[in-house]
């Protein structure tokens, strides 16, 4: 599995610096840094500054983690603490 | 010949009347809604800068009348608007309201409409942690300060239900934006599947709204019709009936039931009936303008001639007639008229007269009437006919159709247009009307009755007025022929046992014919018995006139004796 995957692309989408942001993003940096470290890219987007972008993605709830590459793409809503579900989510570990 | 008013009240009208006489100070804010009918029954619309929750089940209109909202907010009142969709993608939205003459597309060029699609996959979506809606509210505010948006529309919120797992964080976050856009200020439209026991799956919506309206759509013999009715308004009062509704070509009208009163104006002017001696059967001689004449009749006693020969006559007089047949196509009525010299196609191409044929069927009874106003509407003629008004009896109930027939003669009355119904009436034995016509009879002004008479082996047609209001008329029952040239009202000729009618006229006229040739046989037989004695007179004269010239002779004093005076004697002689 690891030859297909060269890198994961991962966006963040958060509507301004709220609690629940700033934990979605501390979640997801640890858990990337623990499976996917090296070969991932973290981008956060704030739909306060960037309205546009929401349409796009299909976002409603926020924070969103969208996994844009590899394909397909995922998305992950919530703060992230459950880190199972994250994982299962991002089709980083298969459901055990 | 023209009438000078044809009122046709705006949908603003009533309600500003009203509004006024109710609360002379204060008037609630309200968005007119571009619903035609629903501003009347609202009292001026939805609820201005609040949310309005429009409910129902599938297939009742709810996304259409949301969008023809917003469509005449940008459109009629200057008003821009976003529709956010959660169900139909924004290019599916477009074609659909493009069959009912809305350009979205046209409108999203000029920046007057933001169509945003929001699509929930649950496969998509995975749940970890708690989240919020801001997401929703962010893009939601984008599109609403693109376009300075004053309305907006949400259908169906509750597919966020279907895509999410966390029940608790939907509600509270869906009463966040039923807030959120009271403060924002614009008028919204939010779209609502109906619940079991609830107007709302959720029963969240109608509690956060502040005017909620139901949409319904229900079967009743094989016959469908939408209706409408306000739950809830805060802060203002509103028409509380079900009202139908129609959606065609031009979206959605509304129709409201007991909007109208009875102060309508009325006419003096007289119009014809268009036959030949039935208008001096009334002593005006013809109908009132603007009132309502029913003409009832068992099958096959020319009530359709009747009416169109009063269609022909309001068209020869230049006057626009609409006539609704329930029965014959245009064409057919058409040759059918023709075959007794009335040419109704002529008409029509002058653009006089439009013929409109359904079958009553076709539609609810509401729907009828809703068509029927807007054709009256539309072409604003001076003259309705509906033939036959009975077969739309057979649609609904009693009540149903007395009800209706009360609104449809309302409306012909409020815009002065003369109508005749016709009324098919089963034959009974006192020649007395029926049910289904009794609930028609009292609210005409004028009723005409067409009937058969029947007997020795014929079968003749009457015409007889029951009833015209506000005009002295003949108490006559009139035969009359349907020949060629066209309807022939007979001279009433009175027999012995009373009118006569058919063969009984004809064998009255030859009786008359032979009793006037029996008493010139009898003067002339008596005049030749006069004739026989007078020469059997004479003879006798000129006997005894020579028998006395003879004795003269013998006794030889013819000069002494006075001459005989042939001429004085036999009348003295017969004495």
């Amino acid at each position: 599995m690891k030859k297909q995957v060269k890198e994961w692309q991962l966006l963040l989408y958060i509507a301004g610096q709220t609690p629940k942001s700033v934990k979605a993003l501390g979640n997801i940096k640890k858990y990337a840094e623990e499976h996917l470290k090296g070969i991932y890219s973290i981008e956060i987007i704030d739909l306060l500054k960037n309205p546009k972008l929401a349409e796009g993605d299909q976002i409603i709830a926020v924070p969103t983690l969208v996994r844009k590459f590899p394909e397909p793409i995922r998305k992950i809503i919530g703060d992230l603490s459950n880190e199972e579900r994250v994982l299962v989510g991002l089709n980083i570990k298969p459901l055990s | 010949m023209q009438i000078a008013y044809i009122y046709l009240p705006k949908p603003q009208d009533v309600p500003k009347e009203k509004k006024n006489q109710i609360l002379k100070n204060f008037s609630f804010p309200k968005t007119p809604t571009g619903v035609e009918g629903l501003d009347d029954i609202t009292e001026g619309g939805f609820p201005k800068g609040r949310p309005t929750l429009i409910c129902g089940g599938a297939g009742c209109g709810k996304t259409l009348l949301a969008m023809q909202f917003l469509i005449k907010g940008i459109t009629e009142f200057e008003e821009n608007g976003v529709f956010m969709s959660f169900e139909e993608p924004s290019d599916d939205l477009s074609q659909n309201v493009k069959s009912l003459g809305f350009d979205l597309e046209k409108l999203k060029k000029e920046k007057k409409l933001v169509v945003d699609h929001v699509r929930v996959e649950r496969s998509e979506i995975e749940e970890a942690g708690e989240y919020d809606l801001d997401g929703l509210f962010v893009r939601l505010s984008y599109a609403i300060d693109s376009v300075k948006a004053k309305r907006v529309v949400l259908d169906t919120i509750e597919s966020l239900f279907a895509g999410l797992d966390n029940q608790a964080v939907l509600r509270a976050e869906l009463r966040r934006l039923f807030h959120w856009l009271k403060e924002k200020g614009v008028t919204a439209v939010i779209t609502g599947e109906r619940g079991e026991a609830t107007l709302t799956r959720q029963g969240l919506e109608e509690y956060v709204s502040d005017c909620v309206i139901i949409l319904d759509h229900r079967v009743t013999e094989q016959v469908s019709t939408r209706r409408l009715r306000i739950v809830k308004y805060r802060g203002s009062t509103h028409g509380t009936n079900e009202y139908p509704f129609l959606i065609d070509e031009d979206g959605i009208s509304v129709l409201p039931i007991t909007s109208l009163k009875l102060d309508n104006e009325v006419s003096s002017d007289i119009v014809s009936t268009g036959v030949p001696g039935l208008d001096s059967m009334f002593d005006g001689g013809g109908f009132y303008r603007g009132s309502n004449i029913l003409v009832s009749g068992t099958a096959g006693t020319a009530k359709t001639t009747i009416a169109s020969y009063f269609a022909n006559e309001q068209c020869l007089r230049g006057e626009k007639v609409v006539f609704f047949a329930f029965e014959e196509s245009p064409q057919q009525l058409i040759r059918n008229m023709k075959s007794i010299g009335i040419d109704l196609a002529a008409h029509i191409k002058k653009g006089l007269l439009q013929i409109h044929s359904s079958r009553p069927s076709l539609n609810g009874l509401e729907l009828h009437l809703l068509t029927l106003r807007k054709v009256i509407r539309e072409f604003a003629p001076n003259t309705v006919i509906i033939d036959p008004i009975s077969n739309l009896i057979s649609v609904g109930s009693d009540q149903e159709v007395r009800s209706m027939l009360v609104r449809l003669i309302d409306m012909l009355k409020l815009n002065n247009i003369t109508a005749m119904f016709t009324s098919l009436s089963k034959q009974t034995d006192s020649h007395r009307p029926d049910l289904a016509e009794e609930s028609v009879s009292s609210l005409v002004d004028t009723w005409i009755t067409v009937r058969d008479m029947e007997g020795v082996g014929e079968r003749n047609r009457g015409i007889f007025i029951i009833k015209s209001r506000g005009m002295g008329h003949s108490n006559q029952v009139r035969e009359f022929l349907i020949r060629k040239s066209g309807i022939d009202l007979l001279e009433v000729k009175v027999g012995p046992k009373g009118v006569l009618t058919g063969t009984a006229r004809q064998s009255h006229e030859a009786k008359r014919e032979e009793n006037k040739r029996k008493i010139e046989m009898t003067k002339e037989r008596n005049l030749r018995e006069i004739e026989r004695k007078r020469q059997v007179l004479e003879a006798s004269i000129l006997a005894l006139k020579s028998e006395f010239d003879s004795l003269t002779d013998n006794l030889g004093i013819e000069n002494d004796v006075p001459q005989l005076n042939a001429t004085d004697a036999p009348p003295k002689k017969k004495r």
